[in-house]
């Protein structure tokens, strides 16, 4: 199960931030602290997996990251999701964001977040995989967009 | 932060702009959100970051408060909420406006407000039960986005007691229309399971409907449920087994829809699903095993190796073979994959390779050895998390052979990357458990801290505390448990002087003195306050600030504290200049004041605790006079039971002649060289441990230390045989160092995990160097070496090994150690058996005259050098010419046969002496010879002896404490521990007949009745006209005899009995059962070293035939 899903920036400001398990307001802050703190310090050559902090269950879960230009995309999971696998599904979720952002960047998530969180829903849904494929993805994406614009016109 | 805030600001016009330009109501330059984030991106500090979002919140409550505020601008308002939300400020007073949101808003809307509800709250929430009308009702609408909002809120979060409430329209879901309704209401269910088992146990059957789903998503989803259900209980869920492989099977086959392709992969998160619940399924149930061959064959045949998702599978797919009941070509295909991760340059690849790789060698530790090299370049890796699961690797081979190195290299491990944890993690750990926790923990600690040599990793780790400690001290100390406050001062008290006082020397005496200061802290820990700064005084400015406070305190009405000011000022008089005598001789008086009036001299306080003593059992008192009596009397006693060694008498008086240079250069006659030997000069007995790092880092040690004290050039040497012994310098490439360095850490770290990983490091291309060490410990690697010509011996190994075998000691996994550069063409042969064999190693022998044979008494080793063209047995030494002997066998020789090994055991009345012969066969003559002989459990001890010049002879003997048996012909328990007989020897069948036979009942009762057993497969015959079981049974039969007692099917039952020796007439009964390809052998006897010692028997038996 994915336990913890969190996007920061390269100087540790929290993009994006959802929690799969109940954990209170100043821990889910300070969770956030301890993994920017565990990732930023990791060099580009080494493996993209680690145990989590302390606070988000230490050797119980495993934090799976990778580092596009100036974001970190963490996924906090436990020992039943497989890394590869989760690692490959931020690759998915990058992607689909690209899609629906054209050519995504820092911005689009600071603006976004509701529209980022929609799309995240739409991949994992109370900390389960939902779906991998980014056409499916984009497709339920966009049929509420749709339905957003025809609102709008309204 | 600048850059950001640069890079932000400038992209902001232009994405602002087209946001505009895309209309669709998102953001204006105007609009609030995202002035806010303008606002944000142009603060320097978190403090102007703070008042920023205040304000902020202010004007969002001000807002939703307002009744003027339409939905739309709600909405608007939610977004902002939800990004100081995020950013971690509170606005808590924004929540029930989620709600209503989500209640009220249209569909656009109630999407903003679901997202806030969820972001928000949390399951016990309160205002979540003002949700379930809303989320009931959106699940009932006909617009299906309402519906998937609502499951979608539902599964991140939903009050457990509501759940009821929602259930049946949920349920209803899965058969809904849609397939994305449907699927997330497979996982809404999912979720409810997780929280409320027992409310979805009515509703499995539709799980089974959800598993059949004719869409794959739905499928898929519902995977979910049942890995975890059958996680939980894999007996219930059998039946599924084969639906599950059909699936798998369709998938890898590839007949789903191509929309499910991931990088023309089918459905890979799916496929990585289906094996974890296949592996569960499979778990220690062959039948349910057997079912999936045939689809993880073709998973792992149809993975090729083109993406990373790929290599998903293929890690799940071996840990799916690995954990289902073995199929021997499946494993061997799944550790062939297990190469390709480990052997792959990217780096997530190997980290898994490893985690797969520890997850095998649980069952197969062999598995690692192929892989050795990477592993140990993996152990220095920079990747701490590569590192770390190294280690764990290593810490799943750990025997009992490469314990000790394994356990250096994780305490390395520790002291390089977890000083900080350490600290840390104690730090947090006294913080917390403070005063409670049983005082040996931080005694344990402080310890942990004052021990070890005082390197520089030490050093760090204290200077690290003593940092962390500095800076708990300036911040709030009220909080802090008495006992940290303890551990810190000892630890400020002890380690002070490790910081560098660039600006403020007094600064840690200041905190001790506020630390003093301060209501809260306890006599107890003030003495122990104290005492630190009495540490510290040794510094002027110390002095100053501890004189004061010193001079305050001891106005302190605690005995315990004024004993400590006492023993402090004492300490403090005697070790530092100390002027104000004034001061010393007021404190002293006011002590001595309070002081006096306490004591009791006679101690009469003490008298009820004596009596107590006493009546319980306890010795009276003794004065310091009378123990020291009783003290004398013990150590007379104690002179008594070690009588002379005659081996150490005649080793010293061998050595004085082997002492002296001189004599040695005249004697030496044909070879000048004396340069292995002058090195030697000056060590008064022949200490084998001391010379045994011949072979060091730098190449041959001996040469390369005698060059600076000979000056006797090589080329001197008369015969053209030794000048190219070779300097270090002469060494192939100085790059090939590192790697035989890794390749000797390999072979100590792999030792004891299989007979073939000699044959796998000699195997390595380039090797010039060949380097197997048993690694217990470097005077443990045995190894016979004179130095000649380079060749390489394999075979000598096994040899010597089964000669010895059936000698003196049944030793297990041996490693040869061959170490020769080829360019240079210095002669070594090189051999090494394994524990208690013998070890011969590159000191110069000479000849000298006389042996003093006689003197054998125990087990012994001789080596004899003979001239060529003689019968072996002519050179038997005088003394055990006439004794019964076993065939000369030989060992090894070389590719041109100039040198050649061989052995035999003699019997001796009261001993066993192994004969090692090293016998020129070469025309030239031997120069020089370096032969030496250790053996780490049984203490050799060399005698040197001669017959002429030209062939050196050497013996040397084991004493291996008296010999059980006098009949020659008997094995030979040869352990120091002599209660344990660890060690079976002679052929099994000597002391295995006559048969134990017993009835199959009992039988019965005795497999019952014994403790010690030990599994084992073993390898079956095969004849044509005969069970494996049977012909397998019959060979052991006629091998060991062995008593077959019954055969029952596939099963079988054999017994034994311990002829001689100490276990002797201790039975051993093996239970053989045929499992696949092999023997399952369960083997239990009373005596805890018979079944190993028969199994070990069992396999060579059948491997001979």
């Amino acid at each position: 199960m994915i336990k913890a899903i969190l996007i920061f920036n390269n100087h540790g400001k929290p993009r994006l931030s959802k929690f799969y398990e109940h954990y209170s307001e100043d821990t889910e802050q300070q969770i956030i602290r301890e993994t920017f703190h565990l990732v930023s310090k990791r060099d580009e050559n080494v493996c993209n997996f680690l145990e989590g902090g302390m606070l988000i269950g230490g050797s119980e879960n495993k934090l799976i990251y990778r580092h596009y230009a100036t974001l970190y995309f963490v996924f906090c999971v436990d020992s039943s999701e497989s890394e590869l696998g989760i690692l490959d599904l931020i690759q998915v979720f990058v992607e689909t964001l690209d899609k629906c952002f054209e050519n995504v960047c820092e911005l689009d998530l600071i603006f976004h977040v509701d529209k980022v969180h929609n799309i995240l829903a739409e991949m994992v849904m109370g900390g389960m995989v939902l779906e991998t494929n980014m056409n499916e993805i984009i497709t339920q994406v966009d049929a509420q967009n749709k339905m957003e614009k025809s609102e709008v016109r309204l | 932060m600048s850059d950001v805030v640069e890079k932000t600001l400038s992209a902001l016009p232009s994405l602002l702009s087209l946001d505009s330009q895309a209309g669709a109501g998102k953001l204006s330059p105007s609009s609030k959100l995202g002035n806010l984030i303008k606002g944000i991106t142009e603060l320097t500090s978190k403090h102007e970051e703070e008042t920023l979002i205040k304000k902020e919140l202010e004007s969002i409550k001000e807002q939703v408060a307002s009744p003027n505020t339409t939905m739309r601008q709600m909405k608007e308002i939610m977004v902002r909420a939800i990004y100081c939300e995020m950013l971690g400020y509170q606005a808590s007073f924004s929540y029930i406006h989620a709600i209503k949101l989500a209640q009220q808003g249209s569909v656009l809307e109630k999407r903003v407000g679901y997202l806030a509800v969820s972001l928000f709250l949390n399951e016990t929430d309160e205002f979540l039960l003002l949700l379930v009308n809303t989320v009931l009702k959106d699940l009932q609408s006909t617009n299906l986005i309402e519906v998937c909002m609502a499951l979608t809120v539902v599964s991140q979060m939903f009050p457990k007691d509501m759940i009821p409430a929602i259930l049946p329209v949920v349920e209803e879901k899965l058969t809904h229309p849609k397939e994305i309704i449907r699927r997330k209401a497979v996982l809404a269910l999912y979720k409810f399971y997780l929280i409320a088992p027992n409310q979805v146990q009515h509703i499995h059957s539709k799980f089974r409907k959800a598993l059949c789903d004719k869409d794959p998503g739905v499928m898929t989803a519902s995977l979910h449920i049942y890995l975890q259900l059958i996680k939980e209980n894999p007996e219930s869920y059998k039946d599924l087994t084969g639906s599950m492989v059909t699936i798998l099977r369709q998938v890898v086959g590839g007949k789903l829809p191509l929309d499910f392709n991931y990088h023309s992969v089918p459905a890979p998160w799916l496929q990585i699903q289906l094996l974890r619940i296949l592996a569960y399924l499979g778990k220690e149930d062959q039948g349910t095993s057997e079912m999936m061959y045939d689809v993880l064959e073709e998973s792992l045949r149809r993975a090729e190796m083109n993406h990373n998702i790929t290599y998903a599978i293929l890690f799940e797919c071996v840990k799916t073979i690995y954990t289902v009941h073995p199929k021997s070509q499946l494993l061997e295909k799944a550790a062939e994959c297990i190469g390709n991760f480990v052997l792959s340059p990217k780096i997530n690849l190997k980290y898994l390779g490893l985690k797969a790789l520890t997850y095998v060698v649980q069952q197969d530790a062999n598995l690692a050895l192929p892989h050795q090299m990477t592993i140990i370049e993996c152990l220095d890796h920079s990747d701490v998390i590569i590192k770390r699961e190294t280690l764990e690797l290593l810490f799943r081979i750990t025997n009992a052979q490469n314990v000790t190195v394994i356990v250096e290299k994780m305490l390395e491990f520790l002291r390089l990357t977890y000083n900080v944890w350490f600290i840390q993690t104690m730090n947090s750990v006294f913080s917390l458990g403070g005063d409670v926790m049983q005082p040996d923990i931080p005694n344990n600690f402080l310890r942990l801290l004052a021990e070890g040599v005082d390197n520089v990793e030490d050093r760090q780790l204290r200077l690290f505390a003593v940092d962390s400690y500095v800076s708990l001290l300036q911040g709030e100390t009220a909080k802090l448990p008495q006992r940290f406050l303890q551990v810190i001062s000892w630890v400020l008290g002890e380690y002070s002087y490790l910081r560098e006082e660039e600006s403020d020397p007094g600064s840690v005496m200041r905190l001790l003195a506020r630390l003093l200061d301060q209501r809260h802290t306890s006599t107890e820990t003030r003495s122990w306050v104290l005492g630190a700064m009495t540490k510290l005084c040794s510094s002027p400015v110390y002095t100053a600030i501890y004189w004061q406070n010193l001079h305050c305190y001891s106005t302190e009405r605690h005995w315990l504290y004024k004993t400590k000011c006492l023993s402090s000022l004492f300490k403090l008089y005697l070790t530092t200049l100390i002027f104000e005598v004034d001061l010393i001789i007021s404190c002293l008086s006011w002590l001595w004041c309070c002081f006096i009036p306490q004591v009791d001299s006679s101690l009469s306080f003490l008298d009820g605790y004596v009596s107590d003593a006493l009546a319980a059992g306890a010795a009276p008192y003794k004065s310091p006079h009378q123990r020291q009596e009783d003290l004398v009397q013990e150590k007379a006693l104690s002179l008594e039971p070690y009588g002379l060694s005659l081996p150490v008498s005649l080793s010293s008086c061998s050595i004085t002649d082997r002492r002296s240079p001189t004599l040695l250069s005249m004697s030496s006659g044909l070879s000048g060289n004396s340069t292995e030997l002058s090195h030697q000069e000056g060590s008064t007995t022949l200490k084998l441990e001391g010379v045994k790092r011949v072979w060091g880092k730098d190449g041959y040690l001996a040469q390369q230390q005698s060059a600076g004290e000979t000056p006797t050039p090589l080329v001197e040497l008369p015969s053209p045989l030794l000048s190219p012994q070779s300097p270090p310098s002469q060494k192939p490439s100085s790059g090939l160092e590192p790697d035989q360095e890794k390749r000797q850490l390999a072979s100590s770290l792999f030792v004891g995990l299989g007979s073939h990983n000699s044959v796998c490091l000699v195997r390595l291309p380039s090797t010039v160097w060949l380097f197997i060490k048993n690694c217990q410990s470097a005077n443990q690697s045995n190894v016979v070496k004179s130095l000649f010509k380079p060749f390489y011996i394999n075979s000598c190994q096994s040899a010597l090994h089964n000669l010895l075998d059936s000698t003196t000691v049944a030793s297990e996994g041996g490693a040869a150690t061959t170490t020769t550069p080829q360019q240079t063409s210095q002669r070594t042969l090189d051999h090494t058996t394994s524990n208690g064999n013998p070890h011969v190693e590159g000191t110069e022998q000479r000849v000298e005259a006389g042996g003093p044979l006689s003197l054998i008494r125990g087990n012994g080793m001789v080596a004899v050098v003979p001239p060529r063209d003689l019968p072996l047995t002519s050179h038997l030494p005088a003394e055990l010419s006439g004794l019964a002997r076993s065939e000369f066998t030989p060992l090894c020789s070389d590719q041109d046969s100039s040198l050649a090994l061989s052995a035999c055991r003699v019997y001796k009345e009261d001993a066993l002496v192994l004969l090692v012969f090293i016998s020129n066969n070469n025309d030239s003559a031997l120069h020089q010879m370096v032969l030496q002989l250790t053996c780490k459990e049984l203490e050799v001890y060399i005698f040197q002896t001669g017959l002429n010049n030209k062939v050196p002879l050497f013996f040397s003997e084991i004493p291996v404490g008296r010999s059980r048996n006098q009949d020659r012909n008997t094995r030979v328990s040869s352990n120091r521990d002599l209660e344990k007989p660890r060690i079976f020897c002679e052929s099994f069948r000597n002391f295995c007949s006559p048969p134990l036979t017993v009835s199959t009942g009992d039988y019965g009762k005795m497999w019952l009745s014994f403790s010690h057993d030990l599994k084992q497969n073993l390898r079956l015959v095969t004849t044509e006209h005969q069970e494996p079981l049977t012909a397998t049974l019959d060979a052991l039969k006629g091998k060991l005899h062995l008593h077959v007692v019954d055969i029952i099917g596939s099963e079988g039952i054999v017994a034994c009995r311990l002829l001689q020796g100490p276990g002797q007439g201790q039975p051993c009964l093996l239970h053989c059962r045929v499992h696949a390809d092999s023997l399952a052998v369960w083997l239990r006897s009373p005596v805890p070293e018979l079944p190993d010692s028969l199994l070990y028997h069992c396999q060579k038996a059948l491997t001979e035939t």
